[in-house]
């Protein structure tokens, strides 16, 4: 498989990338490449220029900062699921993560080129949008922050505008006792997301839900919202019966014409049983709280 | 014989240069001046190709030549299939290598691109301007049989490659109308890709000067590629030498000689310097040969007690848009002359359409017929026990063929070599501990959870074959082996055999054979294969016949050498030759076996040639062409453990164990490594893989991104043993091991899937078993309740 002709740019800093992509407007932004060469080698892509960011050390950091969890764009998956912060603090991500492919994906594939790429069998978008983050995008269009719900536009496309760069992810952190996990049905030869469940669920000191953000991806062009789900959890004990009844509502955030299928799995049986793997999301996540 | 000679499990020393990426490929190999060909394939299954032009290709950067099929008219024939059916009506389409007025299967080749780089090679490729006019596409092997269907080659009516059948023992349609009861099934034998690691590459050097041709190429038989290529291409066969390097897999896929082949041969004759040609991943979803492709209609008919009395079917096979080297003995030869599986069954009926289709042509694929036949055996000896409540333990039990030890007829017209099937069946269900898990299951279904257990039981024909019945059944070649032992004057030993091993492990075996026959340390002996001007002729590397056939005639050229050297031995310790005795490479005469002479010893003597006895030639070396007298039947009974979860229709496997008897282990760990490969690839078929066409004959699971190989996190430990039951016909006793797990674990784990579901009242699910046609297979039987 042989990728059509580009020029390459090496950028060493944000501001250099920017004014690449401003000077050759045809170009495409190059991160870990592991969405971006496999199009090229298919040839379903034909940038004239590609202008790598991998090399800037400054977009590959997870820090915490005054209520947020702030993840620089270039940070690995495999960083993401090995990161003792998220692991405790935003359970999900970690996890989804670590469910990405397999280890040489994992290694080289980066949270800002996925999130830019936004493949609806992508798993990072649903547990983004779970966590009510915020996407910071600088370059072409001006800086700004822009929260899941307008970022994730639709199939494969984002706010991320011509010449713009996402340089890192907000995530808000909660003080109370909380919960997050993401389930996926992965794809047997892509291991992408079938389904994808994000669930994250907040507790007051009683063990009754406060608060639950509940959503799927994989088999939605964007990540969709199950708020019937989430109104359900709200007020109960989190017990299986109820985490049970509330998954059932699961059907509800799905408009059918939106659900995706393909030869291995149709948009009818996706939306069927999509809700076992939201009931095990919830599963997880209850479990977690405390 | 020393412990780490034969039957030993020393490590493979194909190993370290595999695992160190060290091993040179057809596409490692550059020679100077070398260009590179890109084949363009027709995006479309089925059109009229009206016009091409190829202009402006031939201005671009780096670009040579580019030929389409008006400058191959007349130089290179059509890819000839070798594997012509008897008694079948055979009509083969004739295949152009480079299409002439119509391509038939997404992936059939238009034009080739010869350039400096591949990349330019492959740039210039857009530039091709074909224009097309659409056909109707047919897909399906049973509908392209349909009267009306799109027909794809004007000379051939009906589509219809051959219709073949097998008829034995008594009268079938009495069978039938007399039995206590009858099961039917109709079983999808879906497409499957076979992913050998290496993708197909060909490296063609033709020198003008002296009209000689030296290819590389990804081949499991670079003797049979020699011989296709010198009546394609018009070289002589003796200024034509082919290599086989390092081979990254084959499973069926590398036996066929392809369209590529011989057009990279064909640049490389017209333009007079190397060129190679290595086909994209894309390329080799589209364009390597497939495997299965069956619609079976199958009945079988039984007394009240489970006794079966026939056996009737018939199958739809689809062969692709043209016919492959080999495919017509696929579905015919090597799957209905094996209906009657390690079953006395007394009459067998069956009939096999081999129908052409908008298709990527289909070859042998791992196992090659026999998992096609032991699935439907296995299938319908299952659903018999489901009819008569009986255990399939038991109801297998009560059909076997009792124990032999030198022949049996089935009445398909085989015989089968030896075979202990209750033995096999026994060991099985001791080692898995079946009772026990009979009783898990019912506490499991108590609680609403859905296990399953699945057994195959089986027998498989390989080690092909008599050269005699080659002939007989239109294979146009023979199916001896041969092997050339050569003792230097240090005591080491060349091998030089030719078969062509490609990943098997024979480098290794085939030493530990020299080693128990003459007593050398596998260490000084090396296995040369896979060139033809330095290995004698032989069939190649296919139907688990390398050591099957190969060793036999390696064993039988050691006792050459051995018969020699007690000669020179009897010469040089003044004894007679009926005095003397042999043992572990040491010679000596009867009762003194402290002065005695080596192997070595005899080996240099021989090389020098000081004293030689009398009329003895100069030398230590033999060879031998060996024709076996039988194929092999290897057999084995294997056990499947699946949950199912009812809700998702997802599919756990959760045990696997495998009795395998492949007579005598050269080396037992070779043989394990055999099995696990075997196994996880027919459990593919079962659970996972399946090339699709949509209906206009397009690829869908054109990449890896959608094509599911298996992954070891979907696989439990796979528990290995093994009866020993020797073949009476093979020098060293031994079966083949290649293909056998593949043959026995797709029924193994579908009736496993079906014994799980019985509680849900589902009795057939579409391979591959994935999460959706389980769940609606268990829907649609709720609504029917
Ligand atoms: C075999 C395989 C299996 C995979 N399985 C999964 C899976 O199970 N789940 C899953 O979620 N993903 C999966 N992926 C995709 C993987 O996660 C990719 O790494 C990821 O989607 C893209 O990240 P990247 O850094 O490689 O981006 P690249 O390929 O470099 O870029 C992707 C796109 O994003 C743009 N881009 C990159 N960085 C930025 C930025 N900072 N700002 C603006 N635009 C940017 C690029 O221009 C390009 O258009 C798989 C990929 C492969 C090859």
């Amino acid at each position: 498989m042989f990728a059509p002709q580009f020029d390459y740019y090496r950028a060493g800093s944000v501001a250099e990338a920017a004014a690449l992509l401003a000077e050759h407007p045809e170009a495409k932004l190059l991160a870990g490449g592991h969405s971006l060469i496999p199009l090229l080698k298919l040839r379903l892509a034909a940038p004239s220029a590609l202008v790598d960011i991998g090399r800037i050390d400054s977009l590959r950091s997870i820090r915490e900062e005054s209520g947020t969890i702030e993840i620089g764009a270039l940070t690995t998956h495999s960083e993401l699921a090995s990161s003792e912060l998220l692991r405790s603090r935003a359970t999900a991500l970690a996890e989804a993560a670590g469910m990405i492919g397999d280890p040489a994906v994992r290694n080289r594939g980066t949270i800002g080129g996925n999130v830019a790429h936004a493949d609806p069998a992508s798993d990072l978008p649903a547990v983004l949008a779970c966590l009510g983050a915020e996407f910071r995008v600088t370059g072409g269009n001006g800086d700004r922050s822009v929260g899941a719900s307008d970022f994730f536009e639709g199939l494969m496309s984002t706010a991320i505008g011509e010449g713009d760069i996402l340089t890192s992810i907000g995530i808000p952190t909660v003080d109370s006792a909380c919960g997050s996990a993401y389930a996926k049905f992965a794809h047997p030869a892509s291991r992408y997301a079938v389904i994808g469940a994000a669930a994250a669920l907040v507790v007051d000191e009683d063990g009754s839900c406060t608060c639950a953000s509940v959503t799927l991806g994989g088999l939605v062009p964007a990540p969709v919202r199950a708020t019937a789900v989430e109104e359900a959890l709200v007020g109960t004990r989190l017990d299986a019966a109820a985490i049970a009844s509330a998954s059932g509502l699961t059907g509800d955030a799905l408009d059918a014409d939106d659900v995706l299928g393909d030869v291995y799995a149709s948009a009818e049986y996706r939306r069927s049983v999509a809700q076992v793997w939201v009931q095990r999301a919830l599963s997880s996540a209850a479990a977690r709280c405390g | 014989m020393s412990a780490s000679t034969f039957g030993s499990g020393i490590r493979r020393r194909e190993d370290p240069r595999l695992i160190t990426g060290t091993a040179t490929y057809t596409d490692d190999i550059v020679l100077p001046g070398m260009l590179h060909a890109a084949m363009l394939r027709s995006p479309f299954a089925h059109a009229r190709i009206t016009s091409i032009d190829t202009s402006a290709a031939a201005e671009a950067p780096g670009v040579v030549a580019v030929y389409t099929g008006a400058d191959t008219e007349g130089e290179i024939g059509p890819a000839p299939c070798a594997w012509l059916l008897p008694d079948s009506g055979l009509s083969i389409a004739d295949y152009h290598c480079i299409a002439k007025d119509t391509a038939r299967y997404v992936g059939d080749i238009v034009a080739v691109v010869v350039a400096e780089s591949p990349h330019q090679a492959y740039d210039a490729l857009d530039l091709i301007d074909v224009d097309y006019d659409m056909l109707d596409a047919i897909v399906e092997p049973k509908e392209s049989a349909a009267e009306g269907a799109p027909q794809l080659h004007a000379e051939i009516e009906g589509n219809q490659a051959f219709h073949w059948t097998v008829t034995g023992g008594g009268d079938i349609g009495e069978a039938f109308e007399s039995a206590a009861v009858v099961v039917k099934e109709t079983i999808v034998q879906q497409r499957l890709i076979p992913n050998a690691m290496e993708p197909r590459a060909a490296l063609a050097s033709y020198t003008q000067a002296t009209g000689e041709l030296t290819l590389w190429n990804t081949t499991q038989n670079p003797h049979i590629v020699r011989f296709l290529m010198s009546l394609v291409v018009g070289i002589p066969e003796d200024r034509l030498r082919v290599i086989a390097p390092e081979v990254g897999g084959g499973f069926g896929s590398k036996i066929a000689v392809y369209p590529a082949d011989f057009i990279t041969v064909f640049c490389s004759k017209k333009l007079g310097v190397p060129v190679k040609w290595v086909e994209t991943r894309s390329e080799n979803y589209q364009a390597t040969t497939h495997g299965r492709d069956h619609v079976q209609e199958i009945e079988l008919a039984a007394t009240s007690d489970g006794k079966i009395v026939g056996l009737r079917a018939t199958v739809w096979a689809g062969m692709g848009a043209y016919l492959s080297t080999a495919a017509p003995g696929i579905p015919t030869i090597l799957h209905g002359l094996m209906l009657s599986g390690v079953y006395d069954i007394p009459a067998i009926h069956e009939d096999v359409y081999g129908l052409y289709t908008n298709t990527t042509p289909v070859e042998a694929y791992r196992g090659a017929g026999r998992p096609e036949a032991t699935f439907m055996v296995e299938r319908l000896v299952d659903l018999l026990a489901a009819k008569l409540d009986i255990d399939p333990a038991e109801v297998r039990r009560r059909n076997f063929i009792p124990k032999f030890d030198n022949g049996h007829d089935v009445v398909t017209g085989l015989t089968y070599d030896s075979g202990d099937y209750d033995g096999a069946l026994t060991k099985l269900l001791d080692k898995a501990g079946y009772d026990q898990l009979r009783e898990e299951q019912v506490e499991a279904r108590k609680q609403g959870r859905y296990i399953g257990l699945g057994l195959s039981t089986y027998v498989e024909i390989c080690g092909l074959g008599p050269s005699q019945v080659a002939g007989a059944i239109g294979f146009q070649g023979g199916l001896w082996e041969s092997a050339i032992v050569r003792f230097h004057p240090s005591g080491k030993v060349n091998v030089m055999i030719g078969a062509s091993p490609h990943g098997q492990g024979e480098e290794t075996t085939f030493a530990q054979i020299i080693a128990g026959e003459l007593g050398v340390s596998p260490d000084d002996v090396k296995v040369i294969h896979g060139d033809t001007d330095n290995t004698p002729m032989g069939w190649g590397t296919y139907g688990s016949r390398t050591t099957a056939v190969g060793g036999a005639a390696l064993a039988l050229a050691a006792r050459k050498i051995r018969d020699k050297a007690k000669v020179i031995a009897a010469h040089l310790l003044e004894a007679a030759v009926e005095d003397m005795e042999y043992e572990d490479g040491k010679f000596f005469v009867k009762g003194s076996p402290d002065s005695s002479k080596t192997i070595q010893d005899i080996a240099l003597m021989a090389n020098v040639a000081w004293n030689m006895p009398e009329g003895v030639e100069a030398g230590l070396e033999a060879t031998t062409f060996y024709d076996p007298p039988n194929f092999v039947f290897p057999y084995g009974a294997h056990l499947a453990r699946v949950e199912v979860d009812a809700e998702t229709g997802s599919v756990t496997l959760q045990r696997y164990v495998a009795v395998d008897d492949c007579g005598p282990q050269i080396n037992p760990v070779i043989v394990e490594g055999q099995v696990h490969g075997g196994i996880v690839q027919g459990i593919g078929q079962a659970l996972w893989e399946e090339g699709v066409y949509d209906e206009d004959g397009q690829l869908l699971t054109g990449t890896m991104l959608d094509y599911a190989i298996p992954r070891a996190d979907g696989l439990p430990d796979i528990e290995v043993h093994s009866t020993v039951t020797p073949s009476p016909h093979h020098p060293l006793g031994v079966k083949g091991i290649g293909e056998a797990g593949t043959i026995a674990s797709t029924a193994a784990v579908y009736n496993a899937v079906i014994d799980a579901l019985q509680p849900l009242g589902v009795s057939s699910v579409r391979m591959p078993l994935t999460p959706e046609r389980v769940w609606r297979s268990i829907q649609a039987a709720q609504e029917d309740n």
